[in-house]
């Protein structure tokens, strides 16, 4: 088990945005958030890597354990979010050169060598299968590509401190369909070497790509299971009016 | 289906004559502006120009000659110590108010307050107080360094300003996206943040510039008015400014005043250009 959720409840000031959340997160596979907009998928997401520290009047009760481990207890968050990577929904490189975004993170760790940053650079890119087209401009600004070429770029971003754990919220909802397949091609290639969540709308995206499928509805897991159950035989009928394209 | 086109082309021509209204408001309005600044140039350069000569740059000052030296080389230090004090001070409360006072706290709405009344307050009465603060009471007397920290105290709140409005509108993705790869505060701030926000840090800069090559009224009281070259930071001094206030005033020498406000009109000239230069620079390297 990568990560272990029990009795995960939060509210933002007083509005409750979870309840009773309990899961378990395999190593090595793909778990996909789905659900209607405002039902808990993005904050529980964040919840793995604790960003939820930066909003005000945010307040969680229950365990999060990332191999066994207390998220909240007396973790280093910097550490933790070493630890557990995260993809945004709309690309957001840095301001800087291609190489300084993806030797950002490794710097901050305090990786100094050059030589040691350049092949992290490398294998980052590499493994975000954007090398090829970023290899003659790494000391360009990274505003000037594409936005699919921006979040692999972020996503590679994300690998250069090499995580367990990659969160991605709605990583290819601003993004055009030939964009989108190479992300979810990468997504596949990379639960190889990493655990992925990812929160989508987009629900043949999640049968393309995902092992398990949680369905969120008002701040509940209704249900959670292998996705071809998920999606084949849903045991909730709420669950299958949703997936069906009844509501939502 | 007439009437209708018969509507249209009604509001067709109505919009027609609107936009010729608004072409031309816009054009007076920037031809009224533009006009007063050449105006104001051209004023001060045909009346000086014919009065600049090489003994106005003299080393040292005399009755005679009215060199404008060394209130140049006052000038030129005033606004770099000014700047060293007041700068670091500025970024530094942004920074903290932007980035890590928790938004809309009781100490924010103070410092806030406060910045605010101190933008409003007019210079002389900052003049009097650095007069009886710093000169008098800490016992610099009247120096260069009461002068710069008089300054400092008035252009604070711009500085501040500009960069707490500047780090506002970087978008806080940056933020997440730095905080996510599991960089500190301190780290977003100094490598993410603050770099972007650095041209409207600059812009705060070139107005401070601008006020501080300017002002007289804070000065008069707290820089006294020896023409020399200073020797310390606790020697008397006389900017440009002030130096063309003087021989205005005195009345004996209106050539040679405008003759300095024409190098004072370079002085600011030269500094803005040098200021947008390092701008485009940090844009650059991004």
């Amino acid at each position: 088990m990568k990560f272990v959720l029990s009795e995960v409840n939060l509210w933002y000031n007083d509005f409750q945005a979870l309840q009773n959340v309990s899961m378990d997160i395999k190593a090595n596979e793909v778990t996909a958030f789905i659900g209607p907009s405002g039902c808990g998928k993005s904050t529980l997401i964040k919840s793995l890597n604790r960003m939820n520290d930066l909003i005000e009047g945010c307040k969680i009760t229950g365990f999060i354990q990332l191999d066994g481990e207390d998220v909240y207890g007396s973790m280093d968050v910097n550490l933790l979010r070493k630890r557990v990577g995260m993809v945004f929904q709309k690309p957001n490189p840095f301001p800087m050169s291609v190489y300084d975004n993806i030797a950002f993170g490794p710097r901050t760790h305090g990786i100094k060598n050059k030589r040691e940053l350049d092949e992290i650079v490398e294998k980052s890119l590499h493994d975000a299968a954007i090398w090829d087209e970023v290899k003659d401009r790494l000391k360009k600004s990274a505003l000037g590509l594409s936005g699919g070429q921006q979040q692999r770029l972020c996503i590679a971003r994300a690998l250069s401190v090499s995580p367990d754990v990659l969160l991605m919220d709605e990583p290819t909802s601003a993004l055009d369909p030939i964009s989108t397949g190479k992300i979810e091609d990468l997504v596949m290639e990379l639960k190889k070497n990493y655990t992925v969540i990812i929160v989508t709308h987009n629900m043949q995206q999640a049968t393309r790509i995902s092992d398990k499928t949680a369905f969120f509805l008002l701040g509940e897991v209704i249900e959670f299971g292998d996705t071809d159950q998920i999606f084949s035989m849903p045991r909730d009928k709420r669950c299958e009016d949703y997936i069906t394209g009844r509501f939502g | 289906m007439v009437v209708k086109m018969d509507y249209i082309k009604k509001q067709i021509k109505r919009k027609k004559t609107s936009d010729w209204v608004r072409f031309f408001a816009m054009w007076i309005s920037v031809i009224i502006t533009v006009s007063i600044l050449l105006y104001i140039v051209g004023f001060i350069l045909i009346r000086g120009i014919p009065h600049i000569r090489p003994s106005l740059f003299s080393l040292t000052y005399t009755t005679q000659n009215q060199s404008l030296f060394p209130a140049l080389v006052t000038t030129i230090y005033m606004v770099g110590i000014t700047l060293l004090i007041a700068v670091p001070f500025g970024i530094f409360t942004a920074i903290y108010l932007v980035e890590y006072a928790s938004r809309g706290s009781k100490v924010v709405k103070i410092i806030r307050m406060t910045t605010e009344t101190l933008a409003g307050i007019p210079s002389i009465v900052f003049g009097l107080f650095g007069y009886i603060f710093f000169a008098n009471w800490l016992g610099w007397g009247k120096s260069i360094l009461a002068g710069c920290f008089t300054l400092a105290i008035m252009i604070l709140p711009i500085i501040m300003r500009t960069t707490e409005e500047s780090l506002k509108s970087i978008p806080d993705a940056y933020r997440e996206g730095s905080f996510s790869l599991g960089a500190g505060r301190l780290r977003t701030v100094i490598r993410v943040t603050l770099p972007s926000a650095m041209p409207g840090v600059f812009a705060g800069i070139i107005l401070s510039v601008g006020r501080i090559v300017g002002e007289t009224a804070a000065l008069i009281y707290t820089i006294g008015s020896v023409i020399k070259i200073p020797e310390s930071l606790f020697s008397q001094g006389r900017t440009l400014a002030l130096h063309v206030l003087q021989l205005a005033g005195e009345g004996h020498h209106r050539n040679e005043a405008y003759a300095t406000a024409v190098v004072l009109l370079v002085v600011v000239l030269s500094i803005n250009l040098l200021s947008s230069f390092i701008e485009r620079k940090f844009k650059n390297r991004l």
